[in-house]
């Protein structure tokens, strides 16, 4: 890299300075250097320059001359040799400030040449006398391990860290056990199925282990407390008693001041309850944990924001804890809008029947505020207060009818799908509303609306005089609406025409010519050859396909499978959590973990079929739609859910001719043979929920495919479930 | 964990960035900016972490600057979070303020800081009075070189030894802020009491303290009975330097104060609060040609108190011209900038009463697209010599080995906290204006 030195220009004022008599003028060069580095200009060229002002004993200057090393110390590997003697001595110097940022910058380097040299300074550090040296010492360790595990192990490094644990200060155990989790973390991500992470890397924490760590708890500075908790909540506790003193232990720290701290222990009691059995003691830590999360709710709103995500998971797995602080929640003016999103969907999780109405009058108002996207969100939950809570439903209407008539076109939009929705869950209740509906036929320019008005006119039909005229201008427009338009409008014209054979005889012909010639959606075309041949083979089976009652929906308590959510809530306060999704989906590992993850995509299939649906699925939440079947069976409880499937196929096999299984998604697996597992992938995403009722594409053979796919399924429910959902 | 933190100005261009771990390269951070506008185009929100392409953006936001952490691993988000909010707060006190500019005057010693602050990506001292024993501007540099404060990895890590004052002093500020949403019906819907026990020390060697207040869980603990009122706090926090165990045992609040200002603790009450101000605001809108207000405020608690700078400012139309008012008392101004007028009052005697008129002029077109913001009427005050909760200090217990004499002052009041809102009514049902 080492270029002819110009012989003008700043750098060569720079590398003059830098080589000058005075000191006062070299420590400028300095930092006119490190000024130049910080705006980004390259400064590399100088780096014997900068060098030679290491050895000083002025300490922001040493300072100055560390930082520009490190920056540039990786495009000079050749000359950092030189700098390797006064680091040594650094590393002796009678200044434990020194010898800490000599033994700090050392690590972070990164240069192979200057690592062998490292081993005697740091292991004189970790004894150092001075608590401070000692516990920047203890990171150095992880920083060797991340360049060269080897050195780390060999050099009996971990084993010197693993003793520092019972160091007498809580600031070197702090340290201590950051770096050993660190390195753990390290050794797991790096392994592969050849070379699995070495023995000495990994921390196991032991009985002794959890004694020191309980008694630093209470000592150490807050950031401290949080690495000491994060490693309290991977300790597997022996018994009960264990880890109701462990409860015990942590409870104190809900009332830190620093928020990580608080949901650290948050964590730690969520990991550790899951062994207690006394229904007392669990109700009296449950009690205790309410009024910390309400607290960081009124912290800086990116906390918030972090508290809130947390808050949502925490509910998904006991609704009890904040029952009564549903207010908390309450949006004010003038949150950002990511904090409002967050906290209307933990409202809708802690509403209630004694709630609901001042639910329902708060979101009334949010529903008349300007930003568009949380109307939406609003109206959306007044929709889910409804289908959550029965006795609220003709509230709910009401409100979304007042909606309707403020005439705003996105607040009618949305208000329309959510009351698509309610019609699903309180079938043939609130059809007074449907004229008022349609008569806002006009304003919707919306597919998703769209889709929904036209789904309500065919459930319907019967009972609106003029639906075969409301269809036909969609007919009409057929080709210039979306697919999800076009699959509604087709389905509703045929059910239009069950209903009312008579009137609907034209326009149903002309649908079903218009799908199947000039379409050019393989779906919408395929669903239309469907319905002309149930129509034309057998009108009965086709009326029990197309008017097959379907299953009621029900608002999902979980957004996340339940063997994920236990995951993320031993993950409470990282990434995982806030994100709802499991570490491995978004964690970019290094060259060779990523190689070792596509080994393991390739060796075992079903594996990474497994891991493909879930990572769908998690992409698929955040579309959040209401309907979902994936959320739907979710509440239908597991197990049940399969094996009801089952039970449901065989039956139908003895007693009738045709498929009239409520769920949708025995027809899925029928349509896609063996292939179930793959099915997932697409369902929630592609197919609008109501959309799926008429679904067999060979009646001759609809029992077959099914019950040659059902044993299988109860005998790998595990599998089953998180491909499914 | 992070492995880069960064301060970068609005158009996400790096101020100054350093690195802890090289898993991510310094170039991810100018992608932040694009990365976050492009889910904004994508209909998303820009939410304080996401994740792109493996790398996983935390950041927040301080007036125009973003200070932002990257990492490559399920780094504790709320750590993160909390240690960038405690990074401003320490750059605070360093320069009084941080912006573009105190950040280009001063990088050699946020340098220094970033340096001490977080090691490999872990968070180490965030406590500034520890931090500025050894780490100093150039103004009041250390003629003997520093070293590294004992205080930095003492159990007391907040607290020096050796410290002398001659007179040994303790300030002791009870301030509560109240939080309140009142709907359109004059409900209040919400209300929360904030508080705070702020303390000056002027404290000499290493005293043991102990803060006794009218807790109604500790009366109840002890099997005290209390004279006069107890008051149920939520959810306290401490200062670090409070022994959390003792607490909870026995809910002592025991300590070594750090020396000087700090917060000692904070705490929450949900409890049903009274209005303290009330506000209320008729509008009667004439579409086209002049919007009028009538406002009406009452101060709700008793006789021998007194707000003082009471503001109140009522959201006015984006397009308002020509301001009339007339006020009972105090002040009006108009501040297009907030869309708002501000009423000032500046004492407030409890139990009063008082009305103001507001008259505006509206153009005569209007864009009909434009919807109708209506934020809520928000009140700011404070009333010395007063708490809502009825807290008390009972007493501050100052033992140090040395057997010196201190005095404790305390000190009471109540203010607006960040949320003191009233709802108003949409237009079209206001109540018509009687004339004053």
């Amino acid at each position: 890299m080492s270029r002819a030195a110009p012989k003008k220009g700043e750098n060569f004022e720079l590398r003059s300075d830098l080589n000058s008599e005075y000191r006062d003028r070299r420590k400028d060069a300095i930092k006119r250097v490190i000024a130049n580095m910080t705006v980004g200009k390259d400064v590399s060229g100088l780096f014997p320059d900068v060098l030679k002002n290491m050895q000083t004993d002025d300490l922001e200057q040493k300072k100055l001359v560390y930082l520009y090393l490190m920056n540039y110390a990786k495009t000079q590997p050749e000359l950092v040799i030189l700098a390797v003697n006064t680091f040594v001595k650094d590393a002796d110097d009678a200044n434990p400030l020194v010898r800490a940022l000599a033994i700090r910058t050392m690590g972070m380097l990164r240069a192979e040449k200057i690592i062998d040299y490292l081993s005697d300074p740091l292991q004189k550090c970790l004894r150092d006398e001075n608590p401070y040296v000692r516990k920047t010492a203890c990171l150095c360790v992880a920083k060797l391990y991340d360049l060269k595990p080897e050195l780390a192990i060999d050099n009996g490094f971990i084993g010197q860290l693993q003793e520092m644990v019972s160091d007498s200060n809580p600031m070197v155990v702090a340290n201590a056990v950051t770096a050993l989790t660190d390195i753990h973390a390290t050794a797991v991500l790096n392994a592969t199925e050849s070379t699995p992470a070495p023995m000495q890397a990994s921390f196991i924490i032991t009985p002794q282990i959890l004694g020191k760590l309980l008694v630093a708890l209470n000592e150490c500075s807050e950031w401290g407390r949080v690495a000491l908790l994060n490693c309290l909540a991977r300790y597997k506790a022996a018994d009960e008693k264990e880890s109701e003193h462990i409860c015990e232990r942590v409870l104190p720290q809900f009332q830190h001041a620093n928020g990580s701290v608080v949901l650290a222990a948050v964590k730690v009691i969520m990991v550790h309850m899951r062994a207690l059995h006394r229904e007392d003691l669990i109700k009296q830590i449950i009690k205790k944990m309410a009024p910390p999360l309400v607290t960081l709710v009124s912290s800086a709103p990116e906390t918030q924001w972090v508290a809130l995500r947390n808050i949502n998971l925490l509910l998904q797995k006991r609704p009890d804890i904040l029952q009564n602080e549903m207010r908390v929640f309450f949006c004010k003016y003038n949150d950002p809008p990511y904090v409002k999103v967050e906290k209307l969907d933990i409202m809708i999780r802690l509403a209630q029947e004694k709630n609901v109405d001042t639910l329902l009058s708060e979101l009334k108002e949010y529903a008349s505020e300007v930003d568009v996207d949380f109307v939406r969100k609003a109206t959306k939950a007044i929709g889910q207060c409804a289908i959550k809570i029965e006795t609220s439903a003709g509230r709910c209407v009401q409100v979304l009818l007042e909606l309707i008539n403020t005439r705003v076109s996105y607040v009618v939009q949305e208000a329309v799908v959510v009351m698509k929705d309610i019609f699903r869950k309180y079938p043939h209740s609130y059809e007074g509303v449907i004229p008022t509906l349609c008569a806002n036929l006009d304003e919707l320019d919306e597919p998703e609306a769209k889709a929904s008005l036209i789904w309500i006119i065919g459930e319907y039909a019967e009972k609106i005089d003029n639906a075969s005229e409301l269809l036909g201008v969609f007919v009409d427009s057929f080709l210039e609406e979306a697919y999800q338009v076009q699959l509604q409008t087709l389905t509703a014209v045929v059910k239009l025409y069950m209903k009312k054979p008579d009137s609907a005889q034209g326009v149903v012909s002309k649908v079903l010519e218009t799908a199947t010639k000039d379409c050019d959606s393989p779906d919408v075309r395929d669903r239309a050859y469907i319905y002309w041949r149930l129509l034309s083979t057998d009108p009965n089976a086709a009326k029990a396909v197309i008017l097959a009652s379907r299953p009621p929906i029900t608002l999902a308590q979980t957004t996340v499978p339940s063997a994920i959510l236990e995951e993320l809530l031993g993950e409470i306060g990282s990434l995982a959590s806030v994100y709802h999704k499991p570490a491995d989906t978004f964690v970019g590992r290094g060259r060779v973990g990523a190689e070792a993850v596509h080994r393991k995509m390739e060796g075992q299939d079903e594996e990474a079929t497994r891991e493909k649906a879930l990572q769908t699925l998690v992409a698929g939440q955040q579309a959040e739609n209401l309907l979902d079947f994936d959320e739907t069976l979710a509440t239908e409880g597991e197990a049940t859910g399969l094996a009801a499937t089952t039970a449901a196929i065989v039956s139908s096999n003895a007693g009738q001719k045709v498929l009239t299984s409520t769920n949708p998604l025995d027809d899925l697996a029928s349509i896609f043979g063996s292939a179930g597992l793959s099915v997932p992938t697409q369902a929630p995403g592609a197919s609008s929920p109501m959309a799926l009722s008429p679904a067999p594409i060979f009646p001759s053979t609809p029992i077959g495919a099914p019950r040659s796919n059902g044993p299988a399924v109860p005998s790998k429910p595990e599998e089953d479930l998180l491909g499914l959902f | 964990m992070a492995s880069l933190v960064a301060i970068l100005d609005l158009k996400g261009k790096p101020l100054i960035q350093r690195t802890y771990r090289d898993d991510v390269s310094p170039s991810q951070i100018e992608k932040f900016l694009p990365l976050a506008l492009e889910l904004e185009e994508e209909g998303q929100q820009i939410t304080p972490c996401f994740s792109s392409g493996g790398v996983n953006y935390m950041h927040i936001r301080h007036s125009n600057l973003y200070l932002l952490a990257l990492s490559k691993r399920n780094s504790n988000a709320a750590e993160i979070i909390i240690f960038l909010h405690r990074l401003v707060s320490v750059l605070i006190e360093y320069f009084k303020e941080l912006e573009e500019e105190s950040i280009r005057d001063n990088f050699v010693i946020i340098y220094e800081l970033l340096d001490e602050m977080m090691d490999f990506g872990y968070p180490q001292t965030t406590e500034s009075k520890i931090l500025q024993e050894y780490i100093t501007q150039e103004s009041h540099k250390l003629e003997v070189q520093a070293s590294v404060p004992i205080t930095v990895t003492n159990a007391v890590s907040w607290r020096s030894e050796g410290i002398r004052y001659r007179k040994n002093e303790v300030f002791l500020d009870v301030i509560e802020s109240v939080n309140m949403l009142v709907n359109a019906n004059g409900n209040v819907i919400r209300s929360e009491i904030l508080g705070a026990v702020k303390m000056k020390c002027y404290l000499s060697g290493m005293p043991e303290l102990r803060l006794g207040l009218n807790d109604k869980v500790m009366f109840e603990t002890t099997g005290r009975t209390s004279r006069g009122k107890s008051i149920e706090m939520e959810d306290v926090k401490f200062h670090q330097c409070v022994r959390l165990s003792r607490f909870e045992s026995d809910r002592t609040i025991s300590f070594i104060p750090p020396d000087g200002e700090f917060e000692l603790m904070t705490y929450r009450l949900s409890t049903p609060v009274k209005p303290l101000i009330w506000v209320e605001a008729a509008v009667e809108s004439y579409r086209g040609s002049r919007v009028e207000y009538m406002v009406k405020v009452k101060a709700q608690f008793k006789r021998r108190s007194q707000a003082n700078n009471v503001e109140i400012y009522v959201p006015v139309p984006e397009d308002a011209d020509t301001p009339k008012f007339r006020a009972s008392t105090g002040g009006v101004q108009y501040a297009p900038e907030k869309s708002a007028f501000v009423w000032k009052i500046k004492q407030l005697g409890g139990g009063r009463e008082f009305l103001m008129r507001a008259h505006f002029g509206l153009p005569s077109v209007k864009n009909a697209d434009d919807v109708d913001r209506r934020p809520p009427i928000q009140v700011k005050f404070e009333i010395p010599y007063f708490t809502v909760s009825g807290i008390q200090v009972r007493y501050l217990k100052i033992v140090e080995k040395s057997g010196y004499q201190a005095l404790p002052w305390v000190r009471y009041i109540t203010q607006s906290g960040d949320e003191y809102a009233l709802r108003t009514l949409q237009e079209k049902d206001a109540a018509s204006i009687e004339p004053i």
